[in-house]
């Protein structure tokens, strides 16, 4: 094993001892892996039982409940390789969206500032869990946990307080709706099927942050603070700051969330996205990433989203009782991951 | 006995304290470039304290602490790191789950590019990780292996030749032969003296006298704290110094004990 073989003279010379390595096993070890075969049997699954399922318009509908679950999955997983976990995520998208329409309701004319003023209240929160978590070096799970029932706690009372009721005003007929709604809900029609403009958020999300995790420095720090925060530290990269940013894309993809939560339906319900957090969670372990750290992908994560929006529409075209998703979701979740343990294990066995 | 221009390092009469345990007292250690000074002793003697004084984690009590000639007081590892002294700890070296390039770079990444197209230059991280282990010896079959599947010698190559890459003039190595077999350990001690033959002076802690005599060229010996023993490479023999180490006459008990149920 050790080198004691003479030094190559070449750099592009193909080694010899590489044969072992087959173009299969270097494709079993892409974290996407799993997720991709599982994404192509779940499509397979539901071609077969719901003859609905195949129709174009059926694709719209699809991706647009992975898009919802996709925008939050993205910055999760980065978390999640980043080693920690964020239970508030769920919940903030709810309180991203009740800032937004309560301020511009409230306080202004245009809902335009209530969506700026979202926007920096929810950065804040994120700060606030990455900056408790790396000053208390308490879990992240505890610590948002703790902002979970906060903010839960938080979206009713205040909302009962400054409205009356558990839901917001109508921000419909107020200046700059038109707008909002257009960046955030709109939809467009290509070859006779609908496709929501979260779609496309979701995707660009997507893009930016594989581009962040494999060709940016701050992506190489995300991978070495999830897989061994000591290490790091120790030549040099900044542990803490890379934590907080990470809790900070949570927040911005939260506040996206929030925004079209606001602008599809005018109105916000305060009880809103409690458990939505695991839902994240599960479509980012899904997707390849090691409920460790260290390792995972966004475009994993994309591909766990997909299976999830395939899977709770899939039973409603195949006219199940929706009682079936949850199990289908369990299944799904264990064989994730216990392919993802099998890999972890292969990777490191052989030291 | 300090008679060479001036050492890379020097320590003289170190002492450290965590409230009233004396964890180090009256430790002298000398670095030149081009050496290997060796620290040894059994576990509890101190040589853990003495490596982090030097790497910038604790600051010593009492003492002077010069860096070619200047008497310093680190501030924290990258203090120690930006005049030119990097440790390479057993465990702290890499992360496992990443290639062997990000690991390479980790924290000192190249990148290309202007504001928002700025990015890794990942073609420069391979080849250079490749032509950086080469230089050094280490012929590595994939650099896009995840480092952790690399056996423990040579991640502890790899550690050694990035401190190298980095330019390093002081490499601190702690126990890097400690969890290895007898193979192992020759790759990585064949690596020291790479590294020394590159002008670096390297701080070899450990607790195998043979390893020690192998490629050292001072030795310092501690002992619940204190320095024991302090010798160059022609001052002592091999069998003196696995003596001293080992505790003379403790050791001599020990080997009657153990030796009389073989019957040799």
């Amino acid at each position: 094993m050790s080198s004691t073989a003479p030094p190559s003279n070449g750099v592009d010379h193909v080694d010899e001892r590489l044969l072992r390595t087959t173009p299969l096993k270097k494709l079993l070890a892409r974290p996407e892996l799993g997720s991709v075969v599982g994404a192509i049997a779940v499509f397979a699954f539901f071609a077969v039982v719901a003859d609905s399922f195949l129709k174009p318009s059926s694709l719209g509908t699809v991706l647009y409940a992975a898009s919802t679950i996709g925008i939050m999955a993205v910055p999760v997983a980065l978390l999640m390789i980043g080693g920690e976990f964020d239970l508030s995520a769920g919940v903030l998208v709810t309180s991203s969206a009740l800032i937004s329409s309560m301020f511009s309701y409230q306080m202004t004319a245009n809902v335009w500032v209530g969506v700026g003023v979202s926007l920096l209240v929810t950065l804040a929160i994120g700060v606030f869990n990455g900056f408790m978590l790396t000053r208390t070096k308490l879990p992240s799970f505890i610590i948002t946990l703790g902002t979970f029932l906060m903010l839960t706690g938080l979206n009713l009372g205040l909302t009962k307080l400054i409205s009356g009721t558990v839901s917001t005003k109508s921000v419909a007929d107020m200046e700059g709706f038109p707008s909002a709604r257009k960046l955030f809900a709109s939809e467009a029609t290509i070859g006779g099927v609908e496709f929501k403009v979260t779609i496309l958020w979701w995707l660009g999300l997507v893009a930016l942050a594989t581009w962040i995790l494999l060709r940016t420095r701050f992506g190489n720090w995300i991978f070495a603070v999830g897989g061994g925060a000591d290490a790091a530290r120790a030549v040099g990269v900044p542990v803490h700051r890379t934590k907080i940013g990470l809790y900070m894309g949570v927040a911005f993809c939260a506040w996206i969330s929030g925004q079209h939560l606001l602008f599809s339906f005018d109105v916000v319900q305060s009880g809103e996205g409690v458990g939505n957090e695991l839902i994240y969670i599960i479509a980012a372990v899904i997707g390849g990433c090691l409920i460790t750290g260290g390792y995972g992908s966004a475009i994993g994560s994309a591909v766990g989203a997909l299976i999830f929006g395939m899977t709770s529409k899939g039973i409603v075209y195949a006219e199940w009782n929706p009682d079936w998703f949850k199990f289908f979701l369990g299944a799904m979740l264990l064989l994730a991951t216990l392919l993802n343990a099998w890999i972890r294990k292969r990777v490191e066995a052989t030291k | 006995m300090t008679t060479e221009p001036t050492p890379l390092v020097e320590l003289a009469d170190v002492s450290k304290y965590y409230g009233n345990i004396r964890a180090l007292e009256g430790v002298s250690l000398e670095v030149n470039a081009g050496e290997i000074s060796c620290v040894l002793g059994d576990n509890g003697a101190g040589k853990s304290t003495l490596i982090k004084i030097v790497a910038g984690l604790h600051r010593h009590d009492a003492g002077t602490f010069r860096i070619e000639g200047e008497e310093v007081t680190l501030a924290n590892p990258r203090d120690a790191l930006d005049r030119g002294i990097a440790t390479v700890y057993q465990d702290l070296a890499v992360v496992p789950l990443m290639p062997v390039w990000r690991n390479f770079f980790l924290g000192s990444e190249p990148t290309k590019g202007k504001g928002p197209l700025k990015r890794l230059d990942v073609e420069l991280m391979r080849t250079t990780t490749r032509e950086a282990l080469l230089r050094m010896g280490i012929d590595l079959r994939d650099v896009d292996q995840p480092i952790g599947t690399l056996s423990g010698g040579e991640r502890q190559c790899v550690a050694i030749a990035r401190a190298v890459h980095f330019g390093a003039k002081v490499l601190v190595l702690d126990e890097p032969t400690a969890a290895l077999g007898v193979k192992q350990s020759g790759v990585v001690l064949k690596y020291v003296a790479a590294a020394r033959d590159e002008g670096l002076g390297v701080v070899l802690i450990t607790h195998n006298p043979h390893h020690a005599y192998l490629v050292g060229d001072r030795f310092v010996l501690l002992k619940r704290g204190v320095m024991a023993a302090s010798h160059t490479k022609d001052s002592v023999t091999l069998d003196e110094l696995t003596r001293q180490m080992a505790g003379g006459s403790e050791l001599e008990d020990l080997r009657h004990e153990l030796e009389r149920p073989t019957g040799t």
